[in-house]
Order: C-alpha cells, then sequence, then structure tokens
C-alpha cells in the first residue's frame, strides 16, 4: 500500500473509512520528506507536528468528531507565520525568525485536522520564477528531460518547493501563495494543478508580504478536487486583513462538476505570442477541444492592454515590495549587521548582508519609481494601466463565463539558464500576470508534456469570486487530459 | 529615462542598503534596462483613467476603538537581535 501517491480526497477517506491510520500517512510522508533531500523542498522538516497532529485525528476518529482534513499532512510554504517553526520567506534577513503566532491561513489548515510535515523553500520573498534566488539554496526539480542527459531543472516560482513536494510525492497538498504566478507556473512546470483564488478571498494575515495589492494565498495538489477540498478550509473572512472578503465560502467540492453545457470559453487573442514553442500553442488548441468537448461554447475574445500588464505588474510589485521590506532595518527581527555611523549605518549594513541580489534589485527599482519626481511618470501611470487591464476583463466577461490560455510560455528550464537575465526570467509570468493585476481567480491544470517529456499547463481565469466556475473547467480539462504522468525517482 | 551613477547611489541611500562601488556600477545597465523595458507603459493613452487603487471594490471596516493585541511585550520582543529592559536596543543614536 502506497499512501504517498494516494490523493487528499483518497487520504481523507481512507482515513474516515478505518483503511489506514492517520499515523500510518503521517509516518509514510515523513519517510519520503526525509529521503528526498536531494531536491532542497523543504527548509525546515517538522514530523514531530505532522505525527502530533495525526495521533489527534486517529484519537478523535473513534468518536466521528474530527476536521475536515483530519488525516492528512500538508507542506506550507515558508512565507506562512507558523507559530515556534522558522519563517525565513527564503531570506538570510530572516534566518531563524521563529514567530509567536500563526497565519490565518496555516490555523485554518490546522484547525480542519491538517498536519504540517514541514515548511517548503521558495525565491526568496517570493521575488522569482525558478526557486534560484532563495538563500536557502534552488530547488531541483523532480522532472527530468527525456533526451538522456542528466540537467537539474527549475520547479518554476516562486512557489518551487511547494511545487516539488507534491510533484515527488513528499506532500499531497501544500500551500502556495501567488503574486504574478507563483503559484501556476511553478504548478504548470511540475505537471500539478494550483489555484489562485480572488484577491481577499484568503487572509493576508501572517503571510510574509511581497506585493499586497497583489498577494494571495492558494492551494496546490495533485488534483482539481484536492485543490477544491483545501480552497474551501483556506478561505473565508478575517478581520485581521483589512482586505479580507466578508462573504460565505462556497462549498466548492460539492460544487464541482465537469459538464459545462451553456458556458462560453472566451480565447484571447492577444495570447498568441511570438517566441512561444509550438507544443504550448497545440496544448491550448487541445484545451479548447476538450472544452468545447464538455460543452462549452468557444468564442474569441480581446484584452487589448495584455502586452502591458508585465511592465505595469514590474512598477507596482517592486513599489509595494520597497515599502513593504521596509521593515527588515535589524531591530524587531531577524538578522542585524552593526556597521558603520550609527543607527543608519546599522540599517544599511543590515539590509545589504540580507537580502540577495534579486530582492536588492527589485527595492531599488521600487524607490526609483516612488521617488520624487518619478512617482507620476512611473507609479501613477502603472496604476491607470492596471484600471485598464481590469477594465479589459470585464468587458470580456459579458461575452464569456471563464478564459483560457496557456500557464507558461514553455516547460520547465534548466537551474541557471535564465539568471543572468532579469528580463528573460520576468517573461515567465506573461500569461499569469494579467490575472493578478484584476485580482481574478486564476488556476493551472495539467494538459500533457511536450516533447522533452516535461509538463505543460493550461490556465484558466475566472469571473471575481467566480472559484467555482474556474475549478469547473480544470475539471472538465483534467478529465479529458488524462494526465498520469508522474517523475520517475531518481532521488 | 535612465540612470547613472550618482542616481544609483542616491536610491541606494533611500533604501537604505550599504553597496560598494563595483554593486553600483553593476546595477546601472541592469536597472537601466529594467527601466527601459517598463517605459513602453507611455505608449498606453491614459487620459481620463482613473488609477486603480483597491483591485476589489471594498469598504473599509472600521473595528470597535479598544485594544486587542495588548499584554503580549516578551512575545513582541522575542524575535529581537537585542532586546533590553522591557524595550528594543539599537546602537546610541543621541550622543
Amino acid at each position: 500500500m502506497t499512501l504517498t501517491t494516494k490523493t487528499i480526497a483518497e487520504l481523507r477517506d481512507g482515513f474516515r473509512g478505518g483503511e489506514f491510520s492517520a499515523r500510518e500517512v503521517a509516518e509514510s510522508f515523513n519517510a519520503a520528506v526525509a529521503g528526498a533531500r536531494a531536491l532542497n523542498a523543504f527548509t525546515v522538516e517538522t514530523p514531530e507536528v505532522a505525527l502530533a497532529a495525526a495521533d489527534a485525528a486517529d484519537a478523535a476518529r473513534g468518536d466521528g468528531d474530527y476536521g475536515a482534513l483530519a488525516g492528512v499532512p500538508l507542506g506550507i510554504k515558508d512565507l506562512f507565520a507558523t507559530e515556534g517553526v522558522d519563517t525565513t520567506a527564503g531570506s538570510k534577513i530572516l534566518k531563524g525568525f521563529k514567530p509567536r503566532y500563526e497565519s490565518t491561513v496555516s490555523a485554518k489548515l490546522k484547525a480542519a485536522g491538517a498536519g504540517m510535515l514541514g515548511k517548503l523553500n521558495m525565491d526568496e520573498f517570493a521575488m522569482g520564477s525558478s526557486n534560484e534566488t532563495s538563500a536557502y539554496g534552488p530547488v531541483i526539480s523532480p522532472w527530468k528531460r527525456n533526451d538522456g542527459g542528466n540537467a537539474a531543472l527549475t520547479p518554476g516560482g516562486s512557489s518551487g518547493g511547494s511545487a516539488a513536494a507534491v510533484a515527488a510525492g513528499l506532500a499531497p497538498g501544500v500551500t502556495g501563495t501567488d503574486t504574478g504566478g507563483s503559484i501556476r507556473q511553478p504548478a504548470a512546470f511540475t505537471g500539478i494543478c494550483g489555484i489562485k483564488p480572488t484577491y481577499g478571498r484568503c487572509s493576508r494575515w501572517g503571510i510574509v508580504s511581497f506585493a499586497s495589492s497583489l498577494d494571495q494565498a492558494g492551494p496546490m495538489a495533485k488534483t482539481v478536487r484536492d485543490c477544491a477540498i483545501l480552497l474551501e478550509v483556506m478561505s473565508g473572512f478575517d478581520p485581521k486583513d483589512s482586505t479580507s472578503l466578508d462573504l460565505p465560502v462556497p462549498k466548492y467540492e460539492a460544487g464541482l462538476s465537469g459538464d459545462l453545457k451553456g458556458k462560453r470559453v472566451g480565447i484571447p487573442t492577444e495570447y498568441r505570442i511570438d517566441g512561444v514553442p509550438a507544443e504550448v500553442d497545440a496544448l491550448w488548441d487541445k484545451g479548447v477541444e476538450w472544452l468545447r468537448d464538455a460543452g462549452a461554447e468557444p468564442v474569441n475574445i480581446s484584452l487589448p492592454h495584455s502586452q502591458y500588464a508585465l511592465p505595469t505588474y514590474y512598477i507596482i510589485a517592486p513599489a509595494e515590495a520597497s515599502s513593504n521590506l521596509a521593515r527588515y532595518d535589524g531591530v524587531r527581527y531577524g538578522l542585524r549587521e552593526i556597521g558603520e555611523g550609527g543607527l543608519d549605518g546599522m540599517y544599511a549594513a543590515t539590509r545589504a548582508a540580507g537580502f540577495g541580489e534579486e530582492v536588492k534589485r527589485r527595492i531599488m527599482i521600487g524607490t526609483y519609481v516612488l521617488s520624487a519626481g518619478f512617482y507620476d511618470a512611473y507609479f501613477t501611470k502603472a496604476q491607470k494601466v492596471r484600471t485598464l487591464i481590469k477594465r479589459d476583463f470585464a468587458e470580456a466577461f459579458k461575452a464569456c463565463d471563464f478564459i483560457l490560455t496557456p500557464t507558461a510560455p514553455s516547460a520547465a528550464f534548466g537551474i541557471g539558464e535564465k539568471m543572468d537575465d532579469p528580463l528573460a526570467m520576468y517573461l515567465n509570468d506573461v500569461f499569469a500576470v494579467p490575472a493578478s493585476l484584476a485580482g481574478l481567480p486564476a488556476m493551472s491544470v495539467p494538459g500533457g508534456l511536450d516533447e522533452q517529456g516535461l509538463p505543460l499547463g493550461l490556465h484558466l481565469i475566472g469571473c471575481e469570486l467566480d472559484e467555482q466556475g474556474v475549478l469547473n473547467a480544470a475539471l472538465a480539462i483534467e478529465e479529458r487530459a488524462g494526465f498520469r504522468a508522474r517523475a520517475e525517482k531518481w532521488w | 529615462m535612465s540612470v547613472n551613477i550618482e542616481q544609483v547611489r542616491h536610491i541606494a541611500k533611500l533604501a537604505r542598503i550599504a553597496m560598494s562601488d563595483a554593486e553600483v556600477e553593476a546595477l546601472v545597465p541592469e536597472l537601466n534596462a529594467i527601466i527601459g523595458w517598463v517605459e513602453q507603459l507611455a505608449a498606453v493613452d491614459t487620459d481620463g483613467v482613473e488609477p486603480l487603487t483597491a483591485v476589489i471594490d471594498l469598504k473599509l471596516r472600521l473595528r470597535e476603538d479598544k485594544v486587542t493585541d495588548g499584554n503580549v511585550r516578551d512575545a513582541v520582543l522575542a524575535n529581537a537581535p537585542e532586546a533590553e529592559h522591557g524595550f528594543f536596543a539599537v546602537p546610541k543614536v543621541i550622543e
């Protein structure tokens, strides 16, 4: 009986039906985590935390009084504050930081009975698309190209540890966060599912801030159903987050249906861009056919400002980051370097020693676009273009119920291949960023393998608050794509 | 627009990040590449367009005016690089 290949739904139901104990499940995943250090997916392993939750679940099973995720251990991205357990955001500046509080999202998962296997490696402060900016080393994807070579590939980022852990069977599900594609692009690179809900669905309280008007938590797992199960628990109003939506959370799992009769799927013309491999476009066409087969009617739509989404994002996100990351000053938590020149010298020395190159680059860009004399030309301009991008979607949704695009412009690339060229790296999120700027729910679901044997994802974007529509369209694709490929174990 | 060495040094000062001359020099072309790239937004007609400040239409909530997180001084100080007598401690500011 291999427990680590099971889905969350199977683990939950098997635990409830007495097929296996929660402890057996936790022990299996703990062993898988300990045996996969070559992937560098975890920054901290917490086998004892997983076992304690499992024992509590087993004790509760007798009287039937257990939560929705009893018997299910999960991995938590290292951006979520976890009480008493190191929370570094992939940065040296937070090395050794042990929060005295728990993020709302991870607290909800724990309250539902889920155990924690450990904290998952990520790009530093979630700034990256390959997990190579982590101060704790890159995550190595469990996937290899089928060319007989042994090149180490990136799992994508910033939720790279999260994606690798699910793809390698180290956790049945994980939390991720998505500011401009950080759940969806790594999900696509590793052949798993991941959904970023509507901005405000999941509380941001206790999540280390990157760009607050864009940051959203979401689940990543092997199947659409598992994402629905996790999202239902993670979502909900939180008075501690001023942008939290005070709305009831739909029963996403019960609402799952791959029958899309009467639905219209929008295909945005502007997403056919130069330089994208033919395989990516071919899979997109296949996706349209799968949705048609499920009953949906394809319609061509236009999102005219799409080409401006990335440059808009690379003004707004660094601006917000430069402001958010001002808190790392060597006074209240994290690293302190004394330097020279009193208090100011301490700030500058601490930040020079604690931040990595990409984080410094983005703080510099953000500081520049917010500085006197440049604010209107860059920041205000970008916020105006953001209005136009959001308006494009509102117009498009008059003619369709959801939108289908590729998730990323390529399959996974090799470690080191794009680190010398920040702009080439930023292009990874060309299809993911517009939905982030508009605050819309969006999901990646595996569609197939490319010629190198690497996974490619399809991307669904829904109307505001319509996570259910996104999940259902993804389910229709999942049912037809028949994606069963898993990375062959080499680690 | 583009930045020169002096401006990059100034931005680093505003951002409170200590940088060597070599680091500043290396950042000049990198920042200019990014700045040049984001400047394509100048081509977008935004006359009469309001800047987006809230992505989802939300009314800011007010809560009751009472302390909800008090009496946790030691927890607040627990991760400080240096804490003394119930305060964060920093290098001497006033001689």
